[in-house]
């Protein structure tokens, strides 16, 4: 393993603007990596070689022109597949797309471009982002660099095991109920669930509109800061995209590296823990909050009696949305056809396409929001998660009078071995209970690592009000500075 | 079931028909509803469309602001309130020709609501109510392929996404009760109106032909005295005036023959047919849609600014109803007039024609007549005809001066047509006048009444009304350039009988 | 134009669901009439209902996967339901986490897509359009 694969993206881009290292070296260098590690890790779908060594080439040369660099440029980037990339295929982790090309960027694939962010390739997710472990990908999981036989979270799991395993510095997730967090807290690195508009959805394969959000991966809290200013930011193609400059998160990472927490609440939310999650998720926490109060910060516990009802209100209106999102998938422009025999009518050739491109649980979620959204029953189900949905938002907000910040563990467990839950829904679901609350209020959240338990990584969750995520990276950042880094997960050493 | 045809004055007798109608107008803003690709018809299949309107995965739609503000304007010309806060909504059933298999439309709060518009029948007026007007987008066009040309039978379809995404304004109308025989005739003129209101607005080009006004007709019948409504019947694709009146009178008579026949209506869709002029019903599904409708998540709600709506209603024109009550005054022409002119399109052509110096008279004739016939011919409507009120008003005076006859001002309307020159111009060129040299019209009649000796005899003894042969032949010597009716007092002169 | 839809940003509370006629006779309904679709604790969807939700999503559903769904939906809608606990008749629900309202793009010609690019992707293509196979049902 070469030693510029080591390196955080923010040491990289300074070499590469120095000229101590070429981009076109950079990224062989994880080209080179993933041909070393991807077989075991199966973190990619697609390795873009010609195209990223393209990319990189292009900010060597603009170097040598002496034009300016942003601070992420000649970067390697490993990119979810949810987020489709002109040129380069496009899956979202299903069958039904196998093959399909875009013909467009999303709007933050072009940023990332004209950023010099140099595309490595596509990374494996569960299908459509339906799911906590990538066991849902119609490609076969990805594993957890920590432990290959355990899973690397889910959805965004591809993209959080290529920056464990060093195959990229650098990654983009989408979270709709915690695909960013969670992965990046079983796999020892750190992630960021954007403020909902806060990044531009135009591109993103759809799974839940009201809940979609792309964000960033890094090993750092700076590396992903640095990122998420590459992507955030107002765009007209995106009508819930929120026309307010990106708040200034690089700067509160670096503050929050070189600084204390005096006179910052910490609200730890008495809601998200106990009963369910286990010992060694709980102790890490424990720990994670005595650190921050050694930090300065005041420690309240704060009361969200209605987080209990994110994850059924959130089973409810992601598959309800998706129930309808997934209705384009038909055979008819673009992807999968299957029976189309000369007999069959497009009715039935809908029906066995969508029956075979789809994997269960992508159908499972159809069918429950088919029946959520059906008259006479739409009122009890999508309606009164709606309505939970306000009532989430209101403890959050009762909670911020309180507290500055708000955390909890990232998820109940630790990685846990693939093939475990897969046959449970309910238990595969409940990965997401400390996440789902901020995904249904639309308010940012960071997971940054907190420690081992049993020798797997387990995640800090640092929740802020919508448009503070800069309060996230501040005490992230802060956070990171004072605890001993993660050993090297096994994949890696 | 029976096949017997009704009169309708037997369905009257027995029945009261209800009607209501749904129209759908494709606004004629530059770009679609939700993206930036053209909305102009006739375009090569497929070359409009982009990521948005072709439904591809990642695309996110933005509203025209333009479709908000036309919808409000609708509304507020149809006398509706307008929505302080609604949303766009998501209806969910699969069709090749929606490119998301959601069609992005408005359900329980529609931008405008409770409306009305008045129709002229005859000497009567009746009150259409307006139930909503709302804003939803075009779904594509599919072809069918196959010896039938249609869906039934058809090998396979082709699917054109050119139009999807065009912005659709739907007017829907509460059930108009009460109308009895004058039904068919009531849909028919509350479409005119309604097409004259949208013309007027200039938000739509409202081409029936073309599909960017459509209706469906609701029909349903009760036992004359019955206070119960009867079951409806949806009666899609009428797409031209005269056949919304046929849709309803049609199925006025199928309905009545069903109950005449002990059975009941079935509630359906069912399809008009241009050349049989009767409907047919639909395939009926297996079972009932359920649309799911729920709040589109990537369309933000609309708020309206009243104050802005309130502009909006002061820059309203002048609506068609207020127009023809001003023209009718200032032409001084009769009411029958004002609808029948309403109903061509020509209202504004004539006025305009008479405020360049035609008397109404002459200009109502050469719009409802020639003109309107040369518009009809082409598949145009008479405002998009290549010629100006003013030249028509020009052609008039030349008429009344003498410098032209009827027919020469028409050959005149086909050269300015055909050249887009200028009325002058074309007779200039053409040599388009009257013979009025006398001697050379005599000598034409001389040779006519030579060439027809029989027809000449009959003339000389008596049957003045023979001599129409004799005006064709000296009209045709002269090709066309003499006045018929001089024409004629010549011929009967030198033939010895007084005219 | 449009000047007063134009940049118009401001919260607005939704002002309640969408109602919906509560028929189709698929929900049940106690004593007192009032529907209830969350009220049975097991028991929540049959077979032949999910058969149906399949039909609905253009699922050609296997009969051993319609025993396995029913099983697990059944499962998954009683965990669901918990919403139905939460006393909320006076709370507006929440449709879009961001208070926008009036967002809109002028009426202004952006670039379409090339024709064989939008075509490329496509499982039939023939005379510039998508081919499809033979269409049962009519245009809703």
């Amino acid at each position: 393993m070469s030693d510029l694969v080591r390196l955080t993206a923010t040491e990289i881009a300074g070499k590469v603007t120095s000229g101590e290292v070429s981009a076109v070296e950079v990224t062989q260098a994880h080209l080179d990596r993933i041909g070393e590690v991807d077989g075991r890790v199966h973190a990619f779908l697609h390795v873009d070689a010609d195209g990223a060594l393209a990319a990189a080439r292009a900010v060597d040369a603009k170097r040598a022109a002496g034009q300016p660099l942003g601070p992420l440029a000649g970067v390697p980037l490993a990119m979810k597949d949810v987020v489709v990339t002109e040129g380069l295929p496009t899956t979202a982790g299903s069958k039904i797309l196998q093959g399909w090309v875009p013909p467009f960027d999303a709007t933050i694939t072009r940023r990332i471009k004209d950023a010099g962010v140099v595309i490595l390739g596509k990374t494996n997710m569960d299908e459509f982002a339906m799911g906590s472990s990538t066991e849902n990908s119609a490609y076969g999981p990805s594993h957890n660099p920590w432990d290959l036989d355990r899973i690397p979270g889910g959805s965004s799991g591809g993209s959080s095991a290529a920056v464990a395993a060093f195959e990229a510095p650098l990654a983009i997730g989408t979270d709709t109920g915690g695909s960013i967090r969670q992965p990046a807290a079983v796999t020892g690195i750190v992630g960021h669930k954007p403020t909902y508009g806060g990044v531009s959805r135009y591109g993103l394969i759809a799974f839940s509109s009201s809940l979609d959000q792309a964000g960033p991966f890094g090993r750092t809290v700076l590396d992903t800061a640095l990122l998420h200013e590459v992507i955030g930011g107002y765009d007209p193609a995106d009508s819930t995209s929120i026309p307010q400059p990106v708040p200034p998160v690089a700067a509160a990472a670096r503050a929050g590296a070189g600084s204390d927490l005096a006179g910052l609440r910490v609200g730890v939310v008495r809601d998200l823990g106990g009963e369910g999650y286990q010992a060694g998720v709980l102790a890490a926490f424990d720990d994670a909050v005595a650190t921050l109060r050694k930090l300065g910060a005041e420690i309240v516990e704060v009361s969200c009696p209605h987080f209990q009802y994110a994850l059924p209100a959130y089973y409810l209106i992601a598959p309800s949305e998706c129930s309808s999102n997934l209705a384009r998938f038909d055979s008819v422009r673009y992807g999968l056809r299957v029976g189309d025999d000369g007999v069959n009518a497009l009715e039935d050739v809908m029906s066995l396409t969508r029956e075979a491109g789809f994997g269960a649980e992508v159908k499972r979620r159809i069918m429950i929001g088919s029946y959520a959204l059906s008259s006479g029953y739409y009122d009890a189900y999508y309606g009164q998660a709606q309505k939970v949905r306000t009532l989430i938002s209101r403890d959050f907000a009762a909670a911020f009078d309180q507290a500055d910040v708000l955390v909890s563990p990232t998820s109940p467990f630790v990685a846990f071995p693939i093939g475990e839950r897969i046959a449970d829904p309910m238990a595969m679901y409940i990965n997401d209970l400390c996440t789902l609350p901020a995904s249904l209020a639309g308010t940012p959240a960071l997971s940054v690592p907190c420690g081992l338990s049993e020798n797997l990584p387990v995640g800090l969750q640092i929740m802020a009000p919508a448009l503070a995520d800069d309060r996230c990276y501040r005490v992230g950042a802060a956070f990171e500075a004072a605890v001993e880094p993660l050993s090297i997960p096994e994949v890696a050493k | 079931m029976s096949t017997a045809t009704l009169a309708f004055e037997d369905v009257i007798a027995r029945y009261e028909p209800v009607i209501g109608l749904e129209t759908h107008v494709e606004l004629g803003t530059v770009s679609k509803m939700f993206c930036g690709c053209p909305t102009t018809f006739g375009a090569e299949p497929n070359t409009q469309t982009c990521p948005v309107c072709l439904g591809l995965p990642g695309s996110l739609p933005v509203a025209n602001a333009k479709a908000i503000e036309s919808t409000i304007r609708i509304g507020l010309a149809l006398n509706c309130s307008i929505a302080s806060w609604c949303r766009f909504a998501r209806k969910n059933y699969f069709y090749p020709d929606m490119p998301k298999n959601f069609q992005t439309s408005q359900y329980d709060e529609p931008l405008c609501v409770e409306g009305y518009l008045d129709v002229a029948v005859g000497e009567s007026t009746v009150r259409v109510g307006i139930e909503r007007v709302h804003l939803e987008e075009d779904t594509g066009k599919n072809t069918h392929v196959g010896t039938s040309g249609r869906i039934h039978g058809a090998d396979y379809s082709l699917v054109d996404y050119n139009r999807a995404g065009i912005p659709l304004v739907e007017i829907v109308t509460k059930p108009v009760p009460g109308t009895g025989a004058l039904a068919p005739e009531v849909a028919r003129a509350y479409v005119a109106e309604l097409r004259e209101i949208l013309r007027t607005l200039g938000v739509s080009d409202v081409r029936m032909e073309q599909g960017s006004l459509r209706c469906d007709v609701n029909t349903s019948l009760s036992p004359a005295g019955s206070r119960r409504w009867g079951t409806r019947t949806e009666t899609k694709n009428v797409n031209s005036l005269r056949s919304v009146e046929r849709a309803v009178r049609s199925e006025m008579v199928r309905q009545a023959a069903v109950l005449d026949g002990g059975d009941r209506v079935i509630q359906e869709t069912r399809h008009f047919s241009e050349t049989t002029g009767d409907t047919r019903p639909g395939r009926s599904k297996e079972e009932a849609t359920d649309y799911r409708y729920f709040p589109e998540p990537d369309l933000v709600p609309l708020a309206p600014d009243p104050s802005w709506v309130e502009q909006l209603r002061r820059e309203l024109p002048e609506l068609p109803a207020a127009r023809r009550a001003r023209l009718q005054e200032s032409l001084g022409v009769s009411a029958e007039d004002m609808v029948q002119m309403s109903n061509a399109g020509v209202v504004d052509l004539v006025g305009e024609t008479v405020d360049a110096g035609a008397p109404v008279g002459e200009a109502r004739n050469w719009w409802l007549g020639y003109l309107a016939q040369r518009a009809n011919e082409r598949e145009a409507e008479p405002g998009d005809l290549a010629i100006a009120p003013a030249q028509v008003a020009r052609l008039v005076a030349l008429v009344a001066e003498g410098s032209l006859t009827t027919a020469l001002a028409r050959q005149a309307v086909d050269a300015v047509l055909e050249t887009g020159q200028d009325v002058d111009a074309v007779i200039a060129e053409r040599g388009l006048r009257v013979v009025s040299d006398t001697g050379a019209l005599e000598r034409a009649a001389d040779d006519a009444i030579a060439a027809n000796p029989g027809v000449a005899d009959k003339v000389r003894g008596g049957k003045t009304a023979a001599v129409g042969p004799l005006v064709g032949a000296v009209m045709k010597a002269t090709r066309g350039q003499a006045d018929a009716a001089a024409v004629r007092a010549i011929l009967l002169r030198r033939l010895g009988v007084e005219g | 134009m449009s000047r007063g839809l134009r940049g118009h940003v401001g919260h607005r509370t939704p002002l309640g669901g969408l109602a919906r006629p509560k028929s189709g006779g698929q929900a049940p309904v106690d004593s007192e009439g009032v529907s209830d679709p969350t009220a049975s604790a097991a028991g929540r969807i049959s077979r032949e209902e999910v058969a149906h939700l399949a039909r609905l999503a253009r699922l050609a559903v296997s009969e051993d996967e319609l025993d396995l769904f029913a099983g697990q939906l059944d499962v998954i809608l009683g965990a669901v339901a918990r919403v139905g606990e939460v006393a909320a008749a006076d709370i507006p629900p929440t449709s879009h986490a961001v208070p926008l309202t009036n967002v809109l793009r002028n009426d202004e010609l952006s670039p379409c897509l090339p024709r064989e690019a939008v075509l490329s992707g496509a499982p039939a293509v023939e005379d510039g359009k998508f081919r499809v196979p033979r269409i049962l049902t009519e245009e809703a």
